[in-house]
């Protein structure tokens, strides 16, 4: 069989899906298939390419993949654009000098950013927002700047105003239109949107011309308004809108729109039937789809076509749901009203800021279009509403008017109305239909579905519309869904910790009786266990409290894979003296341990047992060491540099910083383990901007990261304010910890926490900073609290008579656990596995 | 049936830690033991934990299950019922289990 040259133009995320389907098909082998990749890498996220600011790397956004790529046997040239069609020998050429023969071209070029010619517009420290390398040449002029305005406050516009904000400028938005999202809102909804945007602190000018950009007195730029304003700049970020980029089809003879696009027919077969157009370059019935999920369905007719399939493309659907800054929009449909005979249903309510507006036909049967603001929980239901045609009910306000009480007026269209050819994810094309195969086949979670589907892992639109009904189709099975902590606590996490604190609830037991039911386990327990210590901060092996412990907070050490436990010395900010690490030495020598230098600037000994701990810490707080909470989900460490005091760059001693802020926030227990870095100068030795809480130094004080994380999911801190004095740093943190605390979920690192929280990191700041809960007193008392409630967990189990009765290993034996065997490797212990334990000679032990 | 000299005195009540576990030495073999005072009751289970291959049974967490009792290991947090020793996660798998009982202070397990 002879194969066909079928050569792909463009590696962006339809050129990506368009390799993935035809990969999916199994036809591959019917094609030899060159793809040019213009880029310097292959295809990745563009949808989630600001979370490249808060974090997220190249790789991380990644698509396309070079191994998979080659093991479907594709040829991928990196860094290659094509810059000619020559149709009659059909032949491409490239900026390398290749030229290929193609039996079917696929041109998935894309579009560029459009940036109005306006004098000016090409100084520099004006940029566009579309690549990676976009965002580092952003990253680069924010450095230096401290203000920065978006030019156009479109969809694409609101997100690089939020990204530049994050970088910690001062953010402006100018949009030529009277109002934000005109594509998408209304006025009314475009006012409210505004009003959100202000309040967290970005200015927006709309109805506002450029006329021309030059040197500014303060700052950078000017920009000269046509109706003689002026704005002062040190950055410019164009986000007018998009160009498709066509150039190469129009050089070729293909036909293009008069406005640009190259014109596509059902099949999306350019002029040329030879040559196929998909994404955001292509024209069909005089649009562009400024969108992914219209890209890849066009993706997959071209593949269908291709291997003798008869999908066609008839059109997609427009509808966006988005969070910007916190905020939610969302729009459906005709959501203007364009539609002749069209009513609307606006609902407005001011004092909560939520706008919900929704088109309906002429017959009041059809929803045709809707505009949601500051709540969007509908979307999903409305959308369906919309797409399926389903017939509205008698009053369709009541889809937007909320419901206070009143049993029966449940109005929200159950996921069961839907039939199963709904599409409920329009970016990877998934049915209602297609989510029920995958849990008939097995899946059991919203997660599973995802994998098995692919729903909700485009745009993320659907996401709540796929969780309703994944959890309704569960339930209909009699799999149990809910939100309860487990079957002890119809409650939250957060709800408990209010619990406890406004009844002033001390036990386990009392909590239990009042609001909960059976005996417990292992998840209430260790979890009210914390709660009580973050409130009260009472003893934990106090008798109401130590049945609650996880093992190693019973034993205040951590068990090991063999039973046995290690054992880790607070080092406050990772400063030791020569006489505490002989200390240490000594014990590990005595007791024969494992001794480690952690990930956390301290040392661990390992391999102790459970009978050992007592007398290895006298040994230790004789010495003058205190517990590490290594065990804890509480502050671990605070990780530091040198700093000024020795290194020849610092310029505040951060190591002496770390000591205050460990020893003050030691034994502070909360949802999950906090970690924090204090680093004397930008180098940033101490890593602090991966840390839940970091601190770097600057000439004019400290500037606080908060919510980094490494571990699994690594997570840089967002720069949450600059310049602080000490006293207000101590302040602010104290509020930060408190307040995550009170609301973070059940083993929810501050990153994973952030990433939920409802506004973001300038919510964030107005609680902490600006006291927008009126909470702050509150946070700090009970801070204040918990570290006078501060001591050293083993020192006074050392003066428990009954606490230390726990640590026999057996109640009636002095004898010790003979499953516990070591080996010996490079000069020290670690645990045997089976097979040496059944032969090997057990390493003498000190008893 | 069982007669009394069964019945090996292991411990005293005050050795037991309230709504959690110990671990005894019944001849050669561990033995946990958890004391619930509500229930007036003390369990024995095996300490040796079959997934984690370590003897820490008696350090896991306690806790209910539609009323059944269990205790979680604490290594793998495998569910094992404290009544039958039987796995809530492998049903091939299970603890020994022994019975109890308190006699003046004293806790008893019957060794048939
Ligand atoms: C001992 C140590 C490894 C070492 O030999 O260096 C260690 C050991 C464990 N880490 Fe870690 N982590 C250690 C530093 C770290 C670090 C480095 C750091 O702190 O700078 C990280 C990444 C930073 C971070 O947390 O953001 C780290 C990220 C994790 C994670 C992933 C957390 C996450 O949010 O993704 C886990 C799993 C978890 O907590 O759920 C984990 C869990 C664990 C557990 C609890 C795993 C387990 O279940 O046994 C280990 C406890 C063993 C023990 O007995 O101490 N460990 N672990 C380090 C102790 C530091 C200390 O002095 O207290
Ligand atoms: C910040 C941002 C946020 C967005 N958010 C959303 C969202 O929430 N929802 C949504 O649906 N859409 C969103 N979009 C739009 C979405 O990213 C695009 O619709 C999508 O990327 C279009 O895919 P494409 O493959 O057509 O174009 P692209 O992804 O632009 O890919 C085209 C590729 O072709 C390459 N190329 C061009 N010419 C040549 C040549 N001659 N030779 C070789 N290679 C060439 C380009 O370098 C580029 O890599 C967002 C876009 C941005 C920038
Ligand atoms: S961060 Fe690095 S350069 Fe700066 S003070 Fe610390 S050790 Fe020195
Ligand atoms: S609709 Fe975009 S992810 Fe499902």
């Amino acid at each position: 069989m002879n194969k066909q040259n079928l050569v792909v133009v463009g590696n962006g995320m339809v050129g990506h899906q368009f390799l993935q389907s035809l990969a999916d098909s199994g036809q591959m082998e019917q094609f030899n298939v060159t793809v040019f990749c213009e880029e310097p890498r292959l295809a990745y996220d563009r949808v989630y390419l600001s979370s490249y600011f808060s974090g997220a790397t190249a790789d991380d956004l990644a698509m396309g993949h070079i191994e998979e790529y080659q093991s479907w046997g594709l040829n991928v040239l990196i860094g290659e654009a094509v810059i000619s069609i020559d149709r009659d020998t059909q032949r491409v050429h490239t900026n390398k000098g290749t030229t290929l023969f193609y039996d079917k071209l696929v041109l998935a070029t894309g579009s560029f950013p459009f940036v109005p010619p306006v004098p000016g517009h090409d100084r520099e420290h004006c940029l566009v927002y579309r690549t990676i390398e976009d965002l580092e040449a952003i990253k680069a002029s924010a450095s230096g700047a401290k203000t920065g305005v978006v030019v156009g406050g479109g969809l694409l516009g609101l997100e690089a105003a939020k990204a530049i904000k994050d970088l910690g400028l001062e953010t402006h938005v100018v949009e030529f239109a009277p109002r934000l999202m005109a594509v998408q809102l209304d006025e009314g909804g475009g006012d409210l949107l505004r009003r959100k945007i202000e309040d967290l602190g970005v200015q927006v000018h709309t109805g506002k011309n450029t006329q021309q950009i030059v040197d500014g007195d303060d700052a950078f730029h000017r920009m000269e308004f046509a109706d003689g304003e002026v704005l002062e700049t040190d950055l410019i970020l164009f986000s007018a809108g998009i160009r498709p980029r066509d150039n190469l089809a129009r050089e070729c003879g293909l036909e293009v729109g008069e406005r640009g696009g190259i014109v596509i027919n059902n099949n999306c077969q350019t002029s040329d039937e030879k040559i196929y157009s998909i994404g955001e370059c292509a024209l069909w019935n005089g649009r562009i789809y400024g969108l992914v999920a219209p890209g890849y369905t066009m993706a997959k007719v071209v593949v269908e076509q291709l291997i003798g399939g008869e999908k066609q493309f008839l059109g997609a659907d427009m509808s966006t749901k988005l969070k910007l800054m916190g905020i939610d929009v969302a729009s459906i449909g005709d959501a203007h009203g364009h539609t002749k005979g069209a009513l609307n249903y606006t609902y407005n309510d001011q004092v909560n800021g939520i706008y919900k507006k929704i088109v309906v036909s002429e017959t009041g049967n059809e929803l045709l279009g809707a505009i949601l603001v500051g709540e969007a929980n509908d979307y999903g239901t409305l959308l369906q509403y919309a797409l399926n045609g389903i017939k509205l009910p008698a009053n369709p306000e009541t889809l937007i008017v909320p419901n206070f009480g009143g049993d029966d007026a449940e109005t929200g269209l159950g996921v069961s109305a839907l039939p199963d050819t709904a599409h409920i994810c329009s970016c990877h094309d998934v049915t209602k239909g297609a989510i029920f195969c995958s849990i008939e086949a097995g899946a059991q979670t919203v997660c599973d579905v995802k994998a098995d589907t692919k729903a909700a892992s485009g745009c993320g639109g659907c996401n709540q519309l796929l969780t309703d009904l994944v959890n309704y189709e569960l339930e209909q099975r009699g799999v149990e869904v809910c939100t309860d902590i487990c079957e002890h606590f119809a409650y939250t996490r957060e709800d408990l910790y209010n619990i406890i604190r406004i009844e002033e609830i001390k036990t386990f037991e009392s909590l239990l009786s009042a609001h909960g039911q059976g005996h417990g386990c292992e998840i209430c327990k260790p979890l009210v266990g914390s709660l009580l210590a973050s409130c009260w901060n009472e003893y934990i092996l106090d008798t109401p409290h130590v049945g609650l412990q996880d093992t190693n907070d019973t034993f205040m050490a951590n068990m090991q894979k063999d039973g046995t436990y290690s054992v880790v010395p607070r080092v406050p900010g990772g400063e030791i003296t020569p006489d505490q690490l002989i200390a240490i030495g000594q014990v590990g020598k005595k007791y024969n341990l494992y001794t480690k230098v952690t990930g956390g600037q301290r040392i661990d000994l390992f391999g102790a047992r459970l009978e050992q701990l007592p007398t290895i810490w006298k040994e230790l707080i004789d010495a003058g060491m205190e517990t590490g909470h290594a065990y804890g989900k509480s502050l671990r460490t605070v990780k530091s540099c040198v700093g000024s005091t020795w290194c020849r760059y610092g310029v505040d001693d951060s190591a002496g910083l770390a000591i205050e802020l460990e020893n003050r926030y030691k034994g502070l227990r909360a949802p999950h383990k906090i970690k924090f870095g204090v680093s004397g100068c930008t180098r940033e030795c101490a890593e602090a901007q991966s840390k839940d809480v970091g601190i770097i130094a600057t000439e004019k004080g400290w500037n606080l990261y908060l919510c980094g994380n490494g571990g699994m999911k690594p997570r840089h801190g967002d720069l949450f304010v600059t310049d602080l004095d000490k006293e207000t740093l101590i302040k602010y943190i104290d509020r930060f910890l408190m307040f995550y605390i009170k609301t973070g979920k059940r083993l929810q690192r501050t990153s994973v926490w952030m990433e939920n929280l409802e506004g973001g990191l300038d919510y964030l700041r107005k609680v902490i900073i600006d006291d927008h809960l009126a909470l702050n007193e509150t946070l700090e008392s009970q801070m204040a609290h918990v570290i006078d409630a501060y001591e050293c967990e083993w020192k006074r189990t050392l003066n428990d008579e009954d606490a230390l009765k726990r640590f026999r290993t057996f109640v009636n034996s002095e004898k010790t656990d003979n499953n516990i065997v070591f080996i010996q490797e490079r000069g020290q212990i670690r645990p045997a596995n089976e097979v040496e334990k059944s032969v090997a000679e057990p390493i003498k032990m000190m008893v | 049936m069982t007669t009394t000299n069964e019945w090996l005195d292991l411990c005293s009540i005050n050795d037991l830690v309230a709504n959690s576990g110990v671990c005894a030495l019944l001849k050669e073999e561990q033995v946990a033991l958890f004391y619930l005072p509500n229930e007036q009751k003390v369990f024995a289970v095996g300490q040796y934990d079959p997934f984690g291959n370590a003897n820490v049974m008696s350090r896991g967490i306690i806790g209910s299950k539609q009323g059944q009792l269990f205790v979680a290991s604490p290594l793998y947090k495998q569910h094992f019922l404290l009544e039958d020793g039987s796995c809530l996660e492998d049903a091939a798998i299970s603890l020994p289990v022994w019975k109890t009982q308190i006699i003046n202070e004293r806790v008893m397990i019957n060794t048939a």
